[in-house]
């Protein structure tokens, strides 16, 4: 078989016209609770997303929330934590807990043929949990030893550093975890909280999966009932950000041979109008491999072993950051070629071709985080988190196949100005 | 090849049979820089992302001490812009002189960033040439040092290419919304040509027993003190591998594990603890690692990881402890088949292993292990004169 192989050009391209997106459907539990149910995929297993929206924040209380959530699997009035994990990990099943700002979530993996078996120990965490002393006393002296190993990375610094410079340290965005945080945690606090915040009124659920009718029966069974339903009305009470007004942060870190370096500002939420066009342009800023920093400061200068930016949006607030660790020797260096970057993207307007592979990069990088149950359940999340439905998901797309280089000139001169950012610079004296 | 029709996707998995145990001890780290190098730019192709970019696809490598292994995803009607990158690169490099250049500075950069510029970084450079004397596990995939991957020069390169870079040294899986029949046509058409390698691999040097304990301490400045033991073991592709790997998941895996349970729980002895093993296509390691609480000393700590494993040699393994151990590989064999990238690298590290069916029977092999398979490893491994000890210690309290 003889082909003619022409190798210097590409074999022709199809264009990605149409993107399914399959969306979650809600249903409601016995209690009230909604439930959003994403089925797909054909391995035999779930993920079951418990979501409950934090209560309140107080500053002197910074852990609270996420003690609590954390905690919660140390042990019931019936279990004790050995058997609670028991439980779980016996029928092959994974607990795990997540925690931001604005909420908790507990999730459930695990094969279908052991959802009725393993519901029952996620309900009794959900609603009985007693915060034993002696767990909680370990749980504070392992994660107060964690902060000291993290406080030893540039990085780890920089991150938290930013945080507390851009949201201020009474804000919980900013807030940096300390030893004395953890010291301050009490079972009273925990076990109050948990009682104020684990009830079905605050409860919505994601599910995910091979999800059948079956399915959506035994987390009624368990999970729909008003047993642990108690309105008591509490709103998150959230203190003002405070910005600082300085524009240049150095922290020193001594014995470091890298520099880690943040650069970003506060920015607005996924439900701004100029946001998909930012997603684009933070893509082709520092948001995939071939972006301008990468290519720029890794791939020509050899300063990094990577570099990226990128837009985050929370519930309230959102930012914009750049990040880096570089050799200490051309953090200066490094510095310059980043504002170089962002300020040719405000004077001189982007190539038609370089515009086209992040736009055929974008599309494709979104159908593939729409390609397992997992990932379709976390898109549905992102914009029922912000308060969006799926038209966000039309506008965004809409903006990345039309979105062209003034736009992307405007934006950067808009919000990608040197002066307005603030920076960081983490490493030796 | 795997079909999957419920994506629009498809991925290429390469996996070269090349790692830093290819690696002559005075050049290591090299098989790890030849990774950045592949993205350098090829013989007919001056640039290999921006073409897959503009496809809509997206790509990444890695490198252990076995296997070099390249995987792109992209829309399944693109695929082919896969083969015309793939095979090129396997066909020829550029090597420009400043591609070189700029990754031996990225790859300096990543040896600061991971292991110099970290907490613990460096604990496997050191434990690595305590447990091997002879065989080229004795270094990490990064390198031994930095120095190694300064001196690197483009005739290395090329003749690190040359003996490896090759489609009879190769594996390609192709996985996604595409016919069988097509992809082995593309195969055909764009690998077809390409020359099978004439250097011949010459056999690795086998590990000698270990006959006696050794240890190692340094100090560092660092916060906690922390342990690792290093244990020889099977390899990836013994029969017993089955069992030493739940042995681990026992000792653990998950909050239920004895280790977990005994150390961190209830004698707060240890603030993390682990134990894995390395997996290797040679005879690998079973490591033991943990961070000491603040106050307690390192013999309290020992005393208590070897009180474990004296059960575990002469205990009660008991039936519901394997269950849970074997239900646990179940689900997580059905959790990671969800990615069709990820079920592409099984079919490719099967294939190297050298049955790609075990993706559909590796199960019956863990379901068939006994609680009394589990111990005769327990009692294999966990002898004195098998371990290596790093004592990692921190510099303020020892002061």
């Amino acid at each position: 078989m003889q082909h003619t192989l022409d190798r210097k050009n590409p074999p022709e391209l199809k264009q990605i016209e149409k993107i399914f997106i399959p969306k979650a459907e809600k249903h409601t539990l016995d209690n009230g609770i909604p439930i959003y149910v994403v089925n797909a995929g054909f391995q035999d297993l779930v993920k079951v997303d418990l979501i409950f929206s934090n209560l309140s924040y107080d500053p002197s209380e910074p852990l609270l929330s996420s003690a609590t959530n954390r905690m919660m699997a140390e042990g019931t009035a019936k279990h004790s934590a050995l058997q609670l994990a028991d439980l779980i990990d016996y029928y092959g099943a994974f607990y795990s807990t997540e925690e931001s700002p604005d909420y908790c979530s507990v999730n459930l993996f695990t094969l279908n043929k052991h959802l009725s078996k393993t519901l029952p120990t996620l309900r009794e965490i959900l609603t009985e949990a007693v915060f034993p002393e002696s767990d909680l006393a370990t749980f504070i002296l392992n994660n107060q030893q964690r902060i000291v190993v993290a406080n030893e990375k540039v990085n780890s610094i920089a991150r938290n550093k930013f945080n507390e410079i851009i949201f201020g340290a009474d804000h919980p965005y900013g807030h940096i975890s300390t030893k004395e945080d953890y010291a301050a945690l009490k079972r009273d606090s925990l076990r109050d909280y948990h009682r104020r915040q684990y009830v079905s009124e605050h409860c919505s659920i994601i599910v995910s999966g091979k999800v059948s009718p079956q399915t959506l029966k035994e987390i009624n069974t368990h999970l729909g009932d008003t047993g642990w339903s108690r309105s008591n009305g509490q709103v998150a009470q959230i203190p003002a950000v405070k910005t600082k007004a300085e524009r240049r942060y150095r922290e020193e870190k001594e014995g470091a041979i890298q520099s880690a370096i943040r650069i970003g500002k506060k920015m607005f939420t996924r439900s701004h109008e100029d946001y998909p066009g930012m997603a684009v342009l933070n893509t082709l800023f520092g948001g995939y491999f071939g972006s301008r920093l990468m290519s720029n400061i890794r791939e020509d200068k050899g300063y990094t072993y990577g570099i990226g930016s990128a837009v985050v949006s929370m519930k309230d607030h959102g930012y914009f950051f750049i990040s880096t660790e570089v050799g200490s020797n051309v953090a200066d260096a490094a510095l310059e070629e980043i504002y170089k970057e962002m300020d040719l993207l405000r004077t001189e307007l982007v190539e038609n071709e370089e515009l086209e592979t992040v736009r055929n990069y974008m599309l494709g990088s979104f159908i593939k985080n729409l390609e397992t149950a997992f990932h379709i359940a976390d898109r549905f999340k992102s914009i029922h988190m912000s308060g969006l439905d799926y038209s966000y998901y039309d506008k965004y797309l809409q903006k990345l196949r039309t979105i062209g280089p003034d736009e992307i000139q405007s934006l950067a001169k808009k919000y990608l100005d040197p002066d307005t950012m603030t920076e960081l610079v983490v490493g030796p004296k | 090849m795997h079909e999957d029709p419920g994506t629009p996707l498809a991925t290429m998995n390469i996996l070269y049979k090349v790692g830093a145990r290819d690696e002559s001890p005075d050049k290591t780290g090299f098989a790890h820089l030849f990774e950045h190098l592949m993205f350098g730019g090829s013989i007919n192709i001056p640039d290999y992302d921006e073409p897959l970019q503009m496809a809509g696809g997206d790509n990444n490598a890695w490198t252990n001490n076995d296997v070099t292994n390249y995987y792109l995803t992209l829309p399944a009607d693109n695929l082919e812009t896969g083969f015309w990158l793939e095979s090129d690169r396997m066909l020829n490099l550029a090597f420009s002189e400043k591609s070189l250049e700029v990754q031996r500075n990225v790859v300096i950069e990543e040896f600061k960033q991971r292991y110099l510029n970290q907490p613990y970084g460096d604990v496997w450079l050191l434990l690595r040439p305590l447990a091997y004397k002879v065989h080229p596990y004795q270094w990490a995939t990064i390198g031994k040092e930095i120095s190694h991957v300064e001196n690197a020069s483009m005739g290395d390169v090329k003749d690190f290419f040359n003996r490896f870079y090759c489609p009879d040294n190769a594996i390609l899986v192709v996985a996604g919304n595409v016919k069988a029949e097509k992809v082995f046509e593309l195969s055909e058409h764009w690998f077809g040509g390409i020359q099978r390698s004439v250097a011949e691999r010459k056999p690795y040097p086998v590990e000698p027993e270990q006959t006696e304990r050794r240890e190692l301490t340094v100090e560092r400045d660092i916060p906690f003190d922390s342990i690792y033991r290093a244990y020889h073991t099977c390899s990836r592709l013994d029969a017993e591998f089955y069992s030493v790997d739940l042995l681990t998941d026992i000792m653990n895996r998950g909050r239920s594990s004895r280790m977990f349970h005994s150390l961190v729980k209830e004698k707060n002895l240890f603030s993390e603890v682990n134990t894995y093993m390395t997996a290797d296509f040679d005879k690998g390691l079973l490591i033991i690692e943990g961070k000491l609480v603040k106050g307690v000393s390192m013999k309290n700590a020992e005393a208590a990881i070897d009180e474990e494993l004296e059960k575990l040699r002469t205990g009660i393994i008991k039936d519901e402890e394997v269950e849970k151990v074997i239900n646990k590989v179940e689900s997580t064999m059905e959790f990671s088949e969800m990615d069709l990238a990820d079920r592409a690298l099984n079919l490719a590290i099967a294939e190297y292993m050298g049955d790609v069916e075990l993706v559909n029977t590796e199960m019956k092999l863990y379901q068939s292990v006994t609680g009394k398979e589990i111990q005769e490893q327990a009692n294999k491994i966990f002898r004195d004169s098998n371990c290596s000890t790093l004592y990692y210690l921190s510099k303020e309290r020892s002061n």
